[in-house]
C-alpha cells in the first residue's frame, strides 16, 4: 500500500467506494486488504481503529440498555392506576424545544469534529463550548418539565406508566447530564495539552457518544412524547 | 452518619456465619500478614496489581473464581446435609439462613465462580492464539477484573455484616421488594452483581475488538482456533445481554429505593416484567459459560487425538448459531407463566433446536477422536466425562423444553439435576480440562498427572452419585429450595446424595493436592520446551510462561493450525526459520487506575446498600477524578529495546532447538 498520510480508515472507505461490491478482495494487487483495519490479511488495526471500533461496541451495549428501558415503557404504557394518562402530561411545546436544542447540538458536535480534523483549536473549543451550552438547555428544560410535574403531584411513585416515563426520559437526561461532564473534560484536554493522539481519539468517542444520545432522543420523541400526545 | 449500619448488623446470635467470618478473616489476615513479611509488596503491586498484561489478568480472574467456587460449594455442602438431616426435622439450619445459602450459591458459582474463570480463559488466551501482544483496551481489562473482584468483595463482606438475599439467586419480585424484603441482603446482591457486570462488559468489548481488529498477519476468520470463535461468540453475548441485566437490576434498585412501580404487584407494577427480562438476560448467560466451553474441549480434543478438529467450519457455524438462538429461548424458564399455546410452542421449538447445534459439536468431538492417536491425559479424561455427562443434561433439557411435560417438573429437583447435569458437566468440566491443559503455558510446569487423574475420578463419580437422586426426587414431586422434608420416603435418595458429595469433596481435596505436590515437584515438572502437549495454536509457540510482549516478532499465519505447520516446516526441514530482525516493541505502561477505581466503587456501592448517602457521593467523585487524573497521563506506552527482544527470543529459539531434536528423534522410531 502507497502511505497516503491519511488514517487507515479512510483509505479502507475510498476502496469501497472504488469497488462497492468488493470485487477485488480476494485478489493481490489493487484488491490487497487496506494496511491497518485490521482483516486478517494485514495484521492488527490501527489504533484509531480499534478504540472508534471498541467504543461503537459499547454503544450498542448502551443502546440494549436504553431498549429496555423503552421495552417497560410499552408494556406500562397503560398502566395508569387510576392517574394521570400519557396524554396528560406531556407538554409538546416545550419537548419541541428541547429536540430542537439536542439536534442543534449534533450539528455543532459535528462542526467541531471538522475543525479536529483541521487542527485548529479555537474553533474546536468554540464549537464544543456550544454543544454544551445547547445540552445544557436541553437538560434544563427536561428538569424544568419534571419539577413542574412532580408539582402538579405527577411522581414515579404514582403508577407504573410514570415510574417507566421518568425512567426512560430520566436515563437519557443522566446520559446528557455525563457528555456533558465527560465534554468539560475534553475541552481542558484540548486547551492544554492540543490534539495528541489519543485526544484525538477520545474526540471521536465523544461524538460517536454524543450522536447516539441523538438517536435515542428521536425515539423517545417519537414513542413517549408523538405517540403520547395523540393518545 | 452511618445511615442504616449500626454493631447489630454483626450476625453474633448466628454461630454459622459468625465462625466462618472469624476464620475468613483470620485467614485474610494471615495472608496479608505473610505477604508484608516477606516484603512481597512492592512485587505484587508492580507484576499483578497494578499489571495491564492479559496474561496476568487472565490468571488473576482464575484465582478470583477458583476461590469463589470453594465459597460456593461450602454452600453446596451445607445445603445438602442440611436436607438430609431435616426429615421430618428442623436440621440445624434455620430458614432465614438456609434461604440466603441458596440464594448465594447460584449467584456465586454462576456470577462469582464460573464468570471469572471463564473470562480468565479468555483474556488469557486470545491474545496468545490470534498472534498479538495483547488485547485491544489492556488498561480497561485491568478495570474490569478489579471491579469484578470488587463486586465479588461485596458478596463475601454480607456474609458478616448484615445478610444475603434469600430470594433466589434470581431475585424475582415482588419477593424481592422492599414491602416484602426490607433487609439489605437483596441490596447487597444488587450492588455486588451491578458492579461485577459492568466488568464483565468491559471484557465483553475489549474481546470482542481484539477478535475482530488485532489479529496477526494473515490470522483470517477461518484460521482462528476455535476457542478464539467461542470466545467471540461468547463476548457479543455479553455485549448483546449484559446490558438486559443492568437494565432490569437498575430498575428493581429504582423501586427499592425510591418506591417507584416497575415491578411492585401494586399501582400498575409489573412482576413478570421483570421476571422476561432478567431471563432474557439469563438465558444468554448459560452461553455465555458454555461457549467457551466448547472452545476449550475443542482445542483439548484436537490436541490430544493428534488430528486436527473434525469439522472445522461446521464447528463455527454451530458456534454462531447457538450464539443466535440462545436469544430466543428465555420464555423456557417459565412456561407456567400463562402465556398461552402459542408462545410456549415458539419457544418449546426454539429450545429443542438448540441442541441440534451442540449436537454437531458433540459428533464433531467424536469424530477428531476416530482414528486419532488419542492420548488419555487428564484434560483428555475431563472432555471424555463432559461428552458423557452433558449428553445426559442435554436430554433432560430437551424433556424440559416440551411445555407440557416442563408443567411437571417446574421448579422441582429434577430441574435442579438438569441445570447442575449441563453446567457442572459442560462448564466446570471444561475449567478443570483448561486448568489441567494451560497451566504449564502460564506457569512454566506441568500438574501432576496420578493427582490430577484422581480428582478427576472423583469429581466424576461424585457428580453423578449426587445428581442421579435428584432426578428421582424431582420426578417423585420434590420441589426445590426445601428447608425441611415431611416425606421419610425421600430419605434413601437424599442420603445418597449426600454421600456423593462426600465423593465430591475427595475431588477438590485432590485437587488441591495435585496443585501442592505440583508446586513442590516444578522443578521436575518444567517445561523447557513451551511445547509440552504437542500442541497446534500459536500459544505453544511461546515459552513457558510467555514473555510479557507474547511474541517477539508477530507471526506470519500461512493456514490453519497455525503452530502446526510452523512445526511441521521445521521438522521436515530440520530446521527453524531463519532468525528474523529484532526491532524494539511499544507495550503499555502499568496502571493503577483500576484497582483505585474498584476502591471508590467498593465503597460506593457499601455505602448505597447501608444508605451512607454522604459516603455514596464522595466515592462516585473520587473514582471520577481517578479517571480524570488517569486520563492526564503523558506517557501511556514504553519501548522494550530490541537487545532484550533478541535476548528473550534467543532463549526460546534454543529451546525449539531441542524440541526439535527430540522430535526428529521420535520421528525416526518405526
Amino acid at each position: 500500500m502507497t502511505y497516503t498520510g491519511l488514517p487507515a480508515s479512510v483509505e479502507a472507505i475510498r476502496r469501497v467506494r472504488q469497488d462497492p461490491h468488493r470485487l477485488g478482495h480476494r485478489a493481490h494487487g489493487p484488491g490487497e486488504p487496506v494496511e491497518g483495519t485490521g482483516h486478517g490479511g494485514t495484521g492488527p488495526a490501527s489504533k484509531r481503529i480499534i478504540v472508534g471500533y471498541g467504543f461503537w461496541i459499547f454503544l450498542l451495549s448502551d443502546i440494549v440498555i436504553f431498549a429496555c428501558f423503552f421495552a417497560a415503557f410499552a408494556v406500562q404504557r397503560g398502566a395508569t392506576a387510576g392517574g394521570p394518562t400519557i396524554g396528560e402530561i406531556v407538554d409538546i411545546r416545550r419537548v419541541g424545544f428541547e429536540t430542537a436544542a439536542l439536534l442543534l447540538s449534533s450539528y455543532t458536535c459535528m462542526l467541531s469534529f471538522a475543525a479536529t480534523n483541521a487542527r485548529n483549536r479555537l474553533w474546536t473549543e468554540i464549537f464544543l463550548l456550544l454543544t454544551g451550552l445547547l445540552g445544557l438547555v436541553f437538560v434544563a428544560l427536561e428538569l424544568w418539565e419534571f419539577v413542574e410535574l412532580a408539582g402538579r403531584g405527577i411522581t414515579p411513585q404514582r403508577s407504573g406508566m410514570l415510574t417507566s416515563f421518568f425512567g426512560l426520559v430520566g436515563l437519557h437526561g443522566l446520559h446528557v447530564t455525563l457528555g456533558g461532564l465527560w465534554l468539560a473534560t475534553m475541552m481542558a484536554q484540548v486547551l492544554l495539552k492540543g490534539f495528541r493522539r489519543e485526544i484525538i481519539h477520545r474526540l471521536i468517542c465523544f461524538n460517536l457518544f454524543w450522536h447516539a444520545l441523538d438517536i435515542v432522543w428521536i425515539g423517545i420523541f417519537t414513542i413517549v412524547y408523538l405517540m403520547g400526545s395523540g393518545a | 452518619m452511618f445511615g442504616k449500619l449500626s454493631l447489630s448488623a454483626i450476625p453474633v446470635s448466628q454461630p454459622i456465619p459468625l465462625i466462618t467470618s472469624i476464620i475468613v478473616i483470620l485467614v485474610a489476615l494471615g495472608v496479608l500478614a505473610l505477604i508484608t513479611v516477606k516484603r512481597w509488596w512492592p512485587y505484587l503491586w508492580r507484576e499483578w496489581i497494578t499489571s495491564v498484561d492479559h496474561k496476568r489478568i487472565g490468571v488473576m480472574y482464575c484465582l478470583l473464581g477458583v476461590v469463589m467456587l470453594i465459597r460456593g460449594f461450602a454452600d453446596a455442602i451445607m445445603m445438602r446435609t442440611q436436607q438430609a438431616v431435616a426429615i421430618d426435622a428442623p436440621g440445624y439450619l434455620p430458614p432465614e439462613h438456609y434461604d440466603q445459602i441458596f440464594t448465594a450459591h447460584g449467584t456465586i458459582m454462576i456470577l462469582f465462580g464460573a464468570m471469572p474463570l471463564v473470562l480468565g480463559f479468555m483474556n488469557f488466551l486470545v491474545p496468545l492464539q490470534l498472534g498479538v501482544r495483547d488485547v485491544a483496551f489492556p488498561t480497561f481489562n485491568s478495570v474490569g477484573f478489579w471491579l469484578t473482584a470488587s463486586g465479588a468483595l461485596l458478596v463475601n463482606v454480607s456474609l458478616f455484616i448484615g445478610e444475603f438475599a434469600r430470594t433466589g439467586w434470581l431475585p424475582y419480585p415482588p419477593l424481592s421488594e422492599t414491602a416484602y424484603t426490607p433487609g439489605v441482603g437483596v441490596d447487597y446482591y444488587l450492588w455486588a452483581v451491578q458492579i461485577s457486570g459492568v466488568g464483565t462488559l468491559i471484557t465483553g468489548i475489549n474481546i470482542v475488538t481484539t477478535v475482530l481488529k488485532m489479529r496477526c498477519r494473515g490470522m483470517s476468520y477461518l484460521r482462528m482456533p476455535v476457542f478464539c470463535w467461542t470466545a467471540l461468540a461468547s463476548c457479543l453475548l455479553i455485549v448483546a445481554a449484559f446490558p438486559i441485566l443492568t437494565a432490569t437490576l437498575a430498575m428493581l434498585t429504582l423501586d427499592r429505593y425510591l418506591g417507584w412501580h416497575y415491578f411492585s404487584n401494586t399501582a400498575g407494577g409489573n412482576p413478570m416484567m421483570f421476571v422476561n427480562l432478567v431471563w432474557a438476560w439469563g438465558h444468554p448467560e448459560v452461553y455465555i459459560l458454555v461457549l467457551p466451553s466448547f472452545g476449550i474441549f475443542s482445542e483439548v480434543f484436537s490436541t490430544f487425538s493428534g488430528k486436527p478438529l473434525f469439522g472445522y467450519r461446521s464447528m463455527v457455524a454451530a458456534t454462531l448459531f447457538i450464539c443466535i438462538v440462545s436469544m430466543l429461548v428465555w420464555l423456557h424458564h417459565f412456561f407456567t407463566m400463562g402465556a398461552g399455546a402459542a408462545v410456549n410452542t415458539f419457544f418449546g421449538i426454539s429450545s429443542s433446536i438448540i441442541a441440534v447445534g451442540t449436537g454437531v459439536k458433540i459428533y464433531n468431538w467424536i469424530f477428531t477422536m476416530y482414528g486419532g492417536r488419542v492420548r488419555f491425559e487428564t484434560p483428555m479424561l475431563w472432555s471424555m466425562g463432559f461428552i458423557f455427562t452433558f449428553v445426559i443434561g442435554g436430554l433432560t433439557g430437551v424433556l424440559l423444553a416440551i411445555p407440557p411435560a416442563d408443567f411437571l417438573t417446574h421448579n422441582s429437583m429434577f430441574l435442579v439435576a438438569h441445570f447442575h447435569n449441563v453446567i457442572v458437566g459442560g462448564v466446570v468440566f471444561a475449567i478443570f480440562a483448561g486448568y489441567e491443559f494451560w497451566f504449564p503455558k502460564a506457569f512454566g510446569f506441568r500438574l501432576h498427572e496420578g493427582w490430577g487423574k484422581a480428582a478427576f475420578w472423583f469429581a466424576f463419580v461424585g457428580f453423578w452419585v449426587t445428581f442421579t437422586p435428584l432426578y428421582v426426587l424431582g420426578l417423585l414431586g420434590m420441589t426445590r429450595r426445601l428447608q425441611h422434608i415431611n416425606f421419610p420416603e425421600w430419605s434413601p435418595w437424599l442420603y445418597i446424595s449426600v454421600a456423593g458429595v462426600g465423593i465430591l469433596i475427595l475431588g477438590v481435596i485432590s485437587q488441591v493436592t495435585q496443585l501442592v505436590v505440583s508446586i513442590r515437584d516444578r522443578d521436575r515438572l518444567r517445561d523447557v520446551s513451551g511445547d509440552p502437549w504437542d500442541g497446534r495454536s500459536l500459544e505453544w509457540a511461546t515459552p513457558s510462561p510467555p514473555p510479557f510482549f507474547n511474541f517477539a516478532v508477530m507471526p506470519n499465519v500461512e493456514g490453519e493450525e497455525a503452530y502446526w505447520g510452523i512445526k511441521l516446516r521445521a521438522v521436515e526441514t530440520q530446521q527453524l526459520s531463519p532468525e528474523p530482525e529484532y526491532v524494539p516493541i511499544e507495550m503499555p505502561v502499568n496502571s493503577p487506575v483500576g484497582i483505585y477505581t474498584a476502591f471508590f466503587t467498593t465503597v460506593f456501592g457499601f455505602s448505597m446498600i447501608w444508605h451512607i448517602w454522604w459516603l455514596a457521593a464522595v466515592a462516585l467523585v473520587a473514582a471520577f477524578a481517578g479517571f480524570v487524573a488517569f486520563a492526564w497521563r503523558d506517557v501511556q506506552e514504553f519501548e522494550v529495546p530490541a537487545e532484550e527482544v533478541a535476548r528473550v527470543d534467543r532463549a526460546r529459539r534454543a529451546a525449539r532447538e531441542a524440541l526439535l531434536e527430540r522430535l526428529s528423534r521420535q520421528e525416526a522410531l518405526p
